[in-house]
């Protein structure tokens, strides 16, 4: 259990690195030079995963919200409840970075009067609500998601549109945890 | 150690198959077109110089300095609200990753079913709905995705835009969602201010016509053909009916909250007239959600950083040595050019402040909030 789970947060920096790098094994392996070989080893071996997609719900208009239907893929990996929850919290995180209420129309009116030049100092609501959603899927893959082999990617990183997670096959025959 | 461990963020926009321009940084995108853009910055930094330089000493005189003073700050303020819409990202959505692509494809032809040799497969098209209304949402076969419902693609920027409204030539971008409001903003101070220019240009001319009678009045016209006052008389007259009449029909559909993509569709019009999902069916409600709802985060310019490993590694072996910036360290890779490759080599930074998660913080160097004027002049 915990190989996969070291292995699910170094191959998800490697997935990274190699998003950035252009997938250029060189510079990937340039930049992990410092980091222990043997890990490095495990992530030059093809990493046998595969990632589910969960879509918006647009059933409420335009606003970001998640569907909560959990996939079957994920059955045998973790109960409907710890998804459902996970889902949930998202789904009110970016319903409060979305509102629209008195705080929004004094930031918006404060901007316009400054002609937008307020932003250069200070971060919008959204921004703010942004992290916070980021410390809480790092939170959700240290405790609930990576012991099971799996990772949540911040759906920022994919435009809003989806939220992606990465389904590791633990490598060792029999449970492996 | 120290030239291994330098990387460079290769960020989203770098990567944007689109027909976009970016400039300082990430700061500026635009459409690749853009005559149209220095015509309509030549046209009011023209007309506004002339009003200041050959009404304004007479008016400020004759009449109040808080006239020019107005006239100033009104012009600042369509400048900017100019910058802004042109140089910020509408709302573009990135395309699909090979892997969602395909898991999209899967989930179609799971739908569809088998197909029989030589029958058109059914349009990719899903149905969602939204306020009792269903509303279909169509596959972009350029970016790889479903749509989001108002989304459309641009094929002269060649991205899909969320809450797409038009492309305007004139300002030389999309205008989407991220930036709706700075281009209603930007063509009603415009109105406003052509209604100024050229309200305080005839009573100008009244002026002087009852001191020095009419015709001396037109005679004495500052500057020599085609740049004098009357060509630009005649420019700010033609501007301010189109101009009016712009913010006006934008007027009309932010309070009917509808893109103007929808009303030349006429998909809530005609038999559809009244089933707007996404209208509150309440004027004031539409104008404040359009204008006064959340400033959305870029998705193009919200850029990965690096793990946490390196991120601490480089904390710790450069952080004593260097001034804290906030871009993150250089590698060349096969996308840099070679005549950066050595000065990237050589900057030195250390990472973003400390135990900040990886996807966290958006530095300014890449946010498209940042003030663009202010970023260009930085940078010249």
């Amino acid at each position: 259990m915990k190989n996969a789970g070291l292995r699910c947060f170094l191959y998800s920096i490697n997935e990274q690195i190699r998003a950035l790098a252009g997938s250029h094994p060189k510079s990937v392996l340039t930049g992990f030079k410092c980091v222990q070989t043997h890990s490095l080893q495990d992530l030059q071996q093809p990493a046998v995963s595969s990632k589910v997609f969960v879509q918006r719900d647009y059933s409420s208009g335009t606003i970001c919200k998640f569907q909560t239907k959990f996939p079957s893929e994920l059955e045998s990996r973790m109960d409907k409840q710890q998804f459902e929850e996970t889902m949930q919290t998202l789904n009110n995180l970016y319903a409060e970075a979305e509102k629209i209420g008195g705080k929004s129309y004094l930031e918006g009116f404060l901007a316009c009067l400054t002609a937008y030049t307020i932003f250069l100092c200070m971060e919008t609501h959204y921004e703010k609500v942004l992290k916070k959603i980021a410390r809480y899927i790092k939170d959700q893959n240290e405790k609930i998601y990576a012991p099971r082999g799996l990772l949540l990617t911040d759906p920022i990183e994919r435009g809003l549109r989806v939220v992606e997670i990465t389904i590791f096959e633990d490598r060792s025959v029999g449970s492996g945890r | 150690m120290s030239a291994v461990m330098i990387t460079r963020k290769v960020r989203k926009w770098e990567k944007l198959p689109g027909k976009n321009t970016f400039c300082c940084d990430g700061r500026v995108m635009m459409a690749r077109q853009k005559g149209i853009f220095y015509l309509t910055l030549f046209l009011i930094i023209g007309t506004c110089s002339l009003f200041f330089a050959f009404e304004c000493p007479y008016l400020a005189v004759h009449l109040s300095p808080a006239i020019p003073v107005f006239a100033v700050l009104l012009f600042l303020f369509v400048i900017a609200m100019l910058l802004r819409t042109s140089f910020s990202d509408p709302g573009v959505l990135p395309r699909a990753l090979p892997e969602e692509a395909n898991f999209i494809e899967m989930e179609i032809e799971a739908a569809n079913g088998n197909v029989p040799s030589g029958q058109r497969p059914p349009p990719r098209i899903r149905n969602v709905q939204i306020n009792n209304q269903i509303v279909k949402l169509k596959y972009c076969y350029t970016c790889k995705i479903f749509r989001p419902p108002r989304a459309s693609h641009c094929s002269i920027c060649d991205n899909c835009v969320d809450r797409f409204d038009h492309h305007c030539p004139w300002v030389g971008n999309c205008v989407g969602k991220r930036n709706y409001r700075y281009f209603y903003l930007f063509t009603l101070t415009l109105s406003l201010l052509t209604i100024y220019i050229f309200a305080f240009n005839i009573v100008h001319v009244v002026m002087r016509s009852v001191d020095q009678g009419f015709l001396n009045t037109l005679k004495e016209t500052p500057g020599t053909y085609p740049l004098n006052m009357n060509t630009f008389l005649l420019v700010c007259f033609f501007t301010l009916w189109s101009m009016v009449g712009l913010t006006g029909f934008h007027t009309y559909l932010i309070s009917l909250n509808q893109t103007t993509n929808e009303d030349i569709k006429g998909s809530w019009s005609g038999k559809n007239r009244g089933q707007n999902p996404y209208s509150h069916k309440n004027i004031i409600k539409n104008c404040c959600e359009v204008l006064c709802g959340p400033t959305y985060p870029s998705k193009m310019c919200y850029h990965d950083d690096l793990g946490v490993i390196c991120f601490s590694l480089f904390l710790t072996s450069f952080s004593a040595c260097f001034p804290q910036k906030t871009t993150a360290p250089l590698i060349p890779n096969e996308h840099t050019p070679d005549d950066v490759k050595p000065s990237i080599a050589a900057e030195k930074s250390s990472g973003p402040k400390d135990d900040q998660p990886p996807a966290a913080k958006l530095p300014p160097l890449a946010s498209p909030e940042t003030d663009a004027e202010t970023s260009i002049a930085k940078n010249q």
